[in-house]
């Protein structure tokens, strides 16, 4: 009963519609892509290095594998991988950002 | 989940100032994510649901890493060392469908009706009893899971690094609170799909080491054949009714109460997973973010068993206190022996983002939850949005304040992590039955949910705590017990419900609208926007295909 709560699917359909016209994620928000690559280039050069230097006990431990130098490979591969898809594929441009004094109370700008 | 999460005091990891710089580095990028995701917070919508912008790559990992904590981890490899191959069970029976049926069947309903929490859904489809009572089970478990996530870190923190427990708790507490304060659900999911990198960097080279150590899968089942039986490496072996197995289940429990209710209320209800498919940029991309997560589910098994079979084949009696080792120790015992420094920092940069990712997920939908479906709307309504961002921030402050406290009160129990698997069979399951049975049925009456949820929630309570733990009627173990209290409470919820519609005015058709199976919202006939038309973007293509992968991966287990 709309009555009985006082809330129906239409109050919710229309309060997050204005809410998401307001919304700033999708136009502010930056790309993860970067971030990701960014660690894992980094992450994947520190531990190739650790396992170019790595000393015969290390790789005996790892059963005779030199993990470091493999795992630092494939985390540089994965870094390299996501810079090479944001290069490739930018971010989308989004609808002009809204400026600051677009406040909540305001009615969406049309 | 089933043992205590203590480890061995043995298991000091031999890190260094690498793997430190490693940790350090990640701990940096975290804050950073939290401070550049502020500035894209502007409205509630944005703090809570990260503007329902979100795309579906984004969205599906963090769908999967908000369930990959690493009490999940850690648990998974406990069970594997102490139950054997039964552990694809989670996944394949009780992850995947469950997945696919939010994806294909449920998200039309939650995404076009624009709802922004599971319990505003209750709202929509019954009455505000059900709404309250959903949202204040909701919120208590979720402060009582991050609780316990803190504390599973902190037991593990101090084991493989010698920090003082209080420390820990402190510090990473200190962590979630400020990323989620700063960047809202941005910063969680944004950290959480990171968080999914560096855990496969931590599990893989330990999975291919261990692997080496016991001469490849052959020689790790022929090992395990050897000293656990032949039904160790298999799925089913064992599990006729009326025989037994260590799980203390039968096929009929696994598939009904692991397969069918304890996974769908779980995957479908819970809203710390669901959220993440809310905050999508459109209908498609949220259909599709348990879709994206179903496929590398499917594989996270073999990182997480593979450890714990190889502990318990290298270790004679490995979790027993013949060999000073807890089934918990599976994978701080294989970092120990097989990684060098370095590789080592990652992976203990693994487990650490993970227990923080498992909290943030709990802490950022209970705010949610909160501040729209508890106090914005029975305490304090109709105030400006900018009113509701603030007050997301302090219940934030609050909710890990609290989960801190539930921490310690969460180390005064030896075996938490049991009763916390309890709990779900609590919470989540009596939430799922009203949400089918309303979603289903539209006779069921606006009355019918409060009443549903109420009694599947003590029937559950009631075997359990009653039926089980006096030994009424005799199960071996805690697991089989929440297969059975899951099952109770499902029968219960819906025996309730048809009962109490019998006796109540259904609701009106015209306010069903885009609630139950079969009738449409506004927000469903949206057209699929630019790309999303692919053949590989194709809800229905991408479901039936990780049922069917999952089904394949039975094969080799079944015979």
């Amino acid at each position: 009963m709309t009555d009985q709560h006082g809330y129906s699917e239409h109050d919710v359909q229309r309060e997050v519609s204005e809410l998401q016209q307001k919304s700033a994620t999708a136009a502010r928000i930056f790309d993860l892509r970067r971030i990701i690559g960014a660690l894992f280039v980094v992450y994947g050069v520190i531990v190739t290095i650790a396992g170019i230097t790595a000393d015969q006990a290390e790789i005996d431990k790892a059963q005779g594998v030199n993990i470091n130098l493999w795992t630092g490979i494939a985390m540089l591969l994965l870094g390299v991988f996501f810079l090479v898809w944001l290069k490739l594929r930018p971010t989308p441009p989004t609808v002009p950002e809204v400026t600051e004094e677009d406040l909540q109370d305001k009615p969406p700008t049309p | 989940m089933h043992t205590p999460t203590y480890l061995a005091a043995e298991l000091r990891l031999p890190t260094n100032g690498l793997d430190y710089t490693i940790l350090g580095i990640y701990f940096a990028v975290v804050l950073g994510i939290g401070f550049a995701a502020r500035r894209s917070v502007k409205t509630s919508l944005d703090f809570f649901l990260s503007g329902r912008s979100l795309p579906a790559w984004i969205t599906g990992l963090a769908f999967i890493s908000a369930n990959l904590a690493a009490t999940e981890i850690l648990g998974m490899a406990a069970n594997s060392a102490q139950y054997g191959a039964y552990t694809v069970h989670w996944y394949w029976i009780g992850a995947i469908p469950a997945m696919v049926f939010l994806g294909l069947v449920m998200m039309p309903f939650y995404y076009g009706s624009k709802v922004r929490s599971v319990p505003e859904m209750l709202l929509l489809r019954f009455d505000k009893w059900a709404h309250l009572l959903s949202s204040a089970l909701f919120a208590f478990a979720a402060i009582l899971i991050a609780g316990v996530n803190l504390y599973a870190l902190a037991i593990v923190v101090e084991a493989l690094l010698g920090w003082p427990q209080w420390v820990a708790i402190v510090v990473a507490g200190a962590f979630v609170l400020a990323y989620i304060t700063l960047g809202g659900l941005s910063s969680a999911i944004y950290n959480e799909v990171l968080q999914f990198f560096v855990i496969l960097a931590a599990l893989i080279p330990i999975v291919v080491l261990g692997l080496k150590k016991v001469g490849g899968w052959g020689g790790l089942t022929d090992k395990l054949t050897h000293t656990h039986g032949a039904n160790f490496t298999t799925a089913w072996g064992g599990t006729g009714i009326g025989s037994a197995n260590p799980l203390g289940a039968n096929w009929l429990t696994i598939v009904l109460g692991l397969g069918f209710v304890l996974s769908f209320g779980y995957w479908t209800t819970n809203f710390a997973e669901v959220q993440r498919a809310l905050s999508a940029k459109n209908l498609s991309a949220a259909q599709r973010t348990p879709l994206i997560a179903a496929y590398p589910k499917v594989f996270i098994v073999f990182l997480v068993m593979i450890p714990g079979l190889v502990a318990a084949a290298v270790v004679p009696g490995f979790g027993t206190t013949k060999s000073g080792y807890q089934y918990n120790d599976a994978i701080p015992y294989l970092m120990e022996q097989l990684l060098p420094n370095g590789v080592l920092g990652i992976a203990v940069t693994g487990l650490l983002a993970a227990f923080m990712a498992g909290m943030a997920a709990n802490v950022s939908s209970f705010n949610t939850v909160f501040t729209n479906d508890i106090w914005g709307r029975y305490v304090v309504r109709g105030r400006e949005d900018a009113y509701y961002v603030r007050f997301g921030r302090l219940i934030t402050v609050i909710g890990v304040c609290a989960s801190v406290g539930t921490a310690f009160l969460a180390s005064s129990f030896s075996n938490i992590m049991s009763y916390l698997q309890t709990l779900f069979s609590f919470f989540n399951v009596p939430m799922f039955v009203v949400f089918i049975v309303g979603m289903f049925w539209k006779r069921a009456s606006a009355k019918s949910g409060f009443w549903g949820l109420l009694a599947g929630t003590v029937s559950a309570m009631v075997n359990y705590f009653w039926i089980y733990k006096h030994g009424i009627i005799d199960i071996p173990s805690d697991q089989g017990a929440n297969f059975v209290s899951a099952i109770v409470g499902f029968v219960a919820g819906a025996v309730v419900m048809v009962a109490v519609s019998l006796f109540t005015r259904p609701k009106p058709a015209e306010e069903l609208e885009g609630l139950v199976y079969g009738t449409r919202s506004p927000g469903m006939s949206e057209p699929p926007a630019a790309g999303d038309d692919a053949w590989y973007r194709r809800p229905a293509l991408l479901g039936w295909g990780a049922v069917v992968l999952a089904a394949a991966c039975y094969i080799p287990f079944s015979f």
